[in-house]
This record gives C-alpha cells, sequence and structure tokens, in this order.
C-alpha cells in the first residue's frame, strides 16, 4: 500500500482576493468575460484596464500589474456593474479589497491614480481622531500634499463660499465616545484582515 | 410612526438643509426621528479602501447604539438621510448576517469598547423609502396645501439608494420611480430624466476632478435638454457635486448650466406650505430663486455677517498624534 502526501500550495492572487473580500462568496471566478461591467462603467473610459480584462489579470495571476493599475481607484462605487453582472459577481467589493491589497504592498504609487490612498488616508485620520468626518480639514490637507496650486483655489473660491454660505465648519467636531471607538478600532486594527 | 435617526457627518453642516427641511416636515407628516446618541462618521468610501475589519466595525458601532438605545423597543428601524451612510449601515447589517467570522471578528473589536451588534437587530431604511412608503404618496397629497403646479422637477436617484439591488431595494436599480410618483403628489411637472440613477462622480472630485466633471456635465445636460428648473435630489454628496462643481463644469465645457440642486424634503415642506427659511433654502451655489418664484415663494434673503477681525482665517487643524 502506498501512501500519498500533498504539499499545501500557497493560495492563488484570485484566491487572496476571495479570503480578503467581507459577506458572502463574491464569486470572482464565474467571470465569464462578457464585458458587460466595462459596458455599464462611468469611469471606464479613464481606466487602464476594464474591470473584464483586470478580472482576466487576476485569473491569469499577474497580481503586480493588477495592483499597480488605477482601475480599482477609478472605481465611483456606483454598482452598475454589479447589478447588471450576470454571474452575480461582488465587483464593487472586489474593487475596494484590490485597493486594500494594492497599499498593502506598496504598488499603488505606480498608478495614474496615486494620490487617491492619500484622500482616503486623510479622511480615515480625522474619523480616528474626531470620530466625524471634517471636510473643510479632509479637502485642504489633501490638496495641500498632492495639489498645492489647488489649495489655493479653493480657500478663495468654492471653499470660501461654502464657509459663506454656512456649508462647513472651521473646527471638528470630537464624539463624546472617543475613548470608546478608539479602543474599538484598536482592537479591529489588531484583529487585521480577517474576514 | 418613530425611528432611529442617523443623519451622518454632511448633514451636521454641508447639507444642514437636507436635515433642516426632514425634520420640519417630520412632525406634519406624523414622523418622530431620534437621533442616535454620539453616533460616529459611517467611513462613506474612504475607510473600506484602507482597512476592512476598522471599516465595518467604524459602522459597527453605531448599529450597536441604535440598537442599545432603542431598549424600550420604540422602533428597530434607523432612518439614514444619506445615500452613503444608508448603504454602509444596511450592507454592514446584511454582510454580518451573510457571514459568520466576519460577525465574530467586529463584534470582538467591539467588545473591546463594550458593545455587541447581532444582524437584524436593526432594520436600516432610507428616509425617501419612510417617506413614500410608510407615510404613503396619499397621506403627503392630503396634506398639499400649495401645490408645485408648472413646476419641472428633474428626480435625481443616484447610485446607493438603489443598488446593489442584491438586498433588496425599495425602487428599482436602473430606472426607479418612487420619487418622481412623490413629485407628482406635490403637483410638480416631474419630467423624463433617463440619467436619474447614473453617478454624481462621488468622491472623484478630489481624485480627478476631470473625471468628476465629465459625470457631472451629462447629468446637467440631460436635466437641461429635458428642460427642467430644478433637480431634485436625496442625497449630500449628489447634491455637492452638481451644485457647486456646476460653475467649474460650465467653464470647462463652455456651458450655461444655471440648476438649482434642491432635496425632496424641501420641495415637501414648500408643498406644505412651510416657510422657506424653515426648509434651509438659500444654502444652495446656484440660485433657487427663479424656480421658487414659478410657485410663488422667495428664497429667504441673505444673512450678511460683518468680519468681527482682521485677523486672517483660521487654518484647519490636522488630527493629533495620540
Amino acid at each position: 500500500m502506498t501512501t500519498t502526501t500533498t504539499q499545501a500550495r500557497s493560495p492563488t492572487f484570485m484566491e487572496e482576493i476571495v479570503t480578503n473580500t467581507p459577506g458572502s462568496d463574491p464569486r470572482l471566478e464565474m467571470c465569464i468575460q462578457c464585458g458587460t461591467c466595462g459596458g455599464s462603467c462611468p469611469s471606464g473610459p479613464d481606466m487602464d484596464h476594464s474591470p473584464r480584462k483586470l478580472f482576466a489579470m487576476i485569473d491569469a495571476g499577474m497580481k503586480e500589474e493588477v495592483l499597480s493599475s488605477n482601475t480599482p481607484w477609478y472605481c465611483v462605487s456606483c454598482y452598475y456593474c454589479m447589478v447588471r453582472c450576470p454571474q452575480e459577481i461582488h465587483i464593487t467589493d472586489i474593487m475596494y479589497t484590490l485597493k486594500r491589497m494594492a497599499i498593502q504592498e506598496g504598488l499603488y504609487r505606480e498608478s495614474s491614480a496615486a494620490s487617491a490612498p492619500g484622500f482616503s488616508e486623510t479622511f480615515i485620520d480625522y474619523v480616528d481622531t474626531y470620530g466625524r468626518s471634517f471636510e473643510l480639514g479632509v479637502a485642504t490637507w489633501h490638496h495641500l500634499r498632492h495639489h498645492p496650486l489647488k489649495a489655493v483655489g479653493m480657500a478663495t473660491g468654492m471653499g470660501l463660499e461654502m464657509l459663506r454660505k454656512g456649508r462647513m465648519d472651521l473646527t471638528p467636531n470630537r464624539i463624546e465616545g472617543m475613548d470608546q471607538l478608539k479602543s474599538i478600532l484598536n482592537k479591529a486594527k489588531e484583529l487585521g484582515g480577517e474576514a | 410612526m418613530k425611528y432611529g435617526y442617523y443623519p451622518g457627518c454632511s448633514l451636521e453642516k454641508n447639507a444642514s438643509a437636507y436635515h433642516d427641511s426632514a425634520m420640519a416636515v417630520a412632525g406634519p407628516l406624523g414622523l418622530e426621528f431620534n437621533e442616535v446618541k454620539d453616533w460616529n462618521c459611517c467611513g462613506a468610501t474612504e475607510y473600506i479602501s484602507i482597512d476592512l475589519i476598522p471599516a465595518y466595525a467604524l459602522v459597527g458601532r453605531n448599529l450597536a447604539l441604535a440598537a442599545q438605545q432603542n431598549s424600550n423597543g420604540d422602533s428597530n428601524q434607523l432612518a439614514a438621510p444619506c445615500s452613503a451612510c444608508f448603504l454602509n449601515l444596511k450592507k454592514a447589517d446584511q454582510y454580518m448576517g451573510d457571514s459568520p467570522d466576519l460577525a465574530n471578528t467586529v463584534n470582538t473589536a467591539l467588545a473591546a469598547g463594550g458593545l455587541n451588534y447581532q444582524a437584524g437587530d436593526v432594520v436600516v431604511r432610507h428616509l425617501l423609502d419612510i417617506f413614500v412608503n410608510d407615510v404613503g404618496l396619499d397621506a403627503i397629497k392630503e396634506k398639499v396645501t400649495k401645490p408645485l403646479y408648472n413646476l419641472r422637477i428633474a428626480p435625481y436617484y443616484g447610485c446607493l439608494i438603489v443598488r446593489p439591488g442584491s438586498m433588496g431595494s425599495f425602487d428599482d436599480p436602473e430606472y426607479p420611480t418612487s420619487m418622481d410618483h412623490m413629485m407628482s403628489a406635490l403637483g410638480a411637472e416631474v419630467v423624463d430624466f433617463p440619467l436619474k440613477a447614473h453617478c454624481c462622480g462621488g468622491h472623484m472630485t478630489q481624485i480627478s476632478e476631470d473625471v468628476a466633471l465629465d459625470l457631472i456635465q451629462r447629468l446637467l445636460k440631460n436635466a437641461a435638454d429635458y428642460e427642467a428648473d430644478a433637480i431634485v435630489t436625496l442625497c449630500p454628496m449628489c447634491q455637492l457635486n452638481l451644485d457647486a462643481y456646476q460653475d467649474n463644469v460650465n467653464k470647462k465645457y463652455g456651458t450655461n448650466y444655471n440648476i438649482p440642486i434642491l432635496y425632496f424634503t424641501q420641495m415637501i415642506g414648500l408643498a406644505l406650505g412651510l416657510k422657506p427659511e424653515d426648509l434651509g433654502f438659500g444654502k444652495e451655489f446656484i440660485d433657487a430663486t427663479p424656480a421658487l418664484s414659478k410657485i410663488g415663494a422667495e428664497v429667504p434673503p441673505k444673512a450678511k455677517k460683518k468680519r468681527q477681525s482682521k485677523e486672517e482665517l483660521p487654518m484647519p487643524v490636522m488630527p493629533q498624534e495620540s
């Protein structure tokens, strides 16, 4: 009698994405390359690769090319692709997973949307500190970091108009349970990517 | 009818017109909204782009607080006026139900703050759903004292209240009509608006303005082609993008759009005969005066504030390291 030993292989790029996507099975491997997603995408023409092509690249294990493309960052979260996909793939959720993986691998810096994660990071800095978002601060700091000239334009144009119309605060509001929220978020960060 | 109420960050300031008008019409229509005490940001579309479990824990705290504060059993219905908040709350509840692993992990994090949330404890509803399906169009119509006759309205739904449909939506994901029927009930003339559920660009105004302006321009052109006097929306992000960036669109495309972007709750208020100043009018970038004059209402005059000191405008402060 012979015994067979199986050696555990490391997960494929596609399996990594599926593991990191929350909720029920995102059905990524069900893609039939029909292209309905790209045809429904409002920012499709500005993407390096359409979602359909990106999914074929994922299947081919082209991790670096996928994570350094601007495609996930140009996803506007409109969910048109998701409601039209005949295979019911959770496309928008997968785009969020690709953003997180691109940041972890540091590959977003290669993409033409290199400043996009900075916007998200500035936003969550405020949430982590105050518990609420703060539009003036988020927009100003994002532009000061990435497009200084635009920050000047904002401060003198639209930003000033927002202040004048009482649509923007000059200082952020902090929630009362900030300590509680911090404990929760710190624990959540510690637990990390287990979905 | 009682509801928990999660206003979200935008309604505190930028979209205060939405909050004020919703609160103003709630009483006359028999609705009671109890704000969730000490709610936090829902994370918008940003937190989930950076960190998965904290993004769900952030939303989880709000759901747990809403459930906890409903301990007297008044209502497990949680109303959210902002489309992004609505989807984040609803999705977290749904996905925690779908995935026990996710629910356990989120609850381990929530336990660090003494909280716990079980999927289904709270039923998340968008404000439009509540007005259309709980109050009902007939009941609203009965209260109309100043019908919005002759006002041509393009009802704009945007993305996140109708999609993704997988979680059960109260309206069609591609061609919703609930707000159309509501505007008709108020007496307005509803124009055809084929792009009614297309995207306003969301946060792309901050990341790639060219992409955003293209999307905004399509919506404005569509409403202008059908000669709408106003676009009526239900989302603070859609309102901000179409209103505050209309000028940038005109500069970029050589157009001359001048379409006010208003909230559906403001329109209900006008039709119920409430005063425009109690409904947040006057805060829009694109002047609503011409549209309102068609129904005999006036935009309140702007309060002129004198600068108190000649000091420089204060700069926003950066979060402190802790």
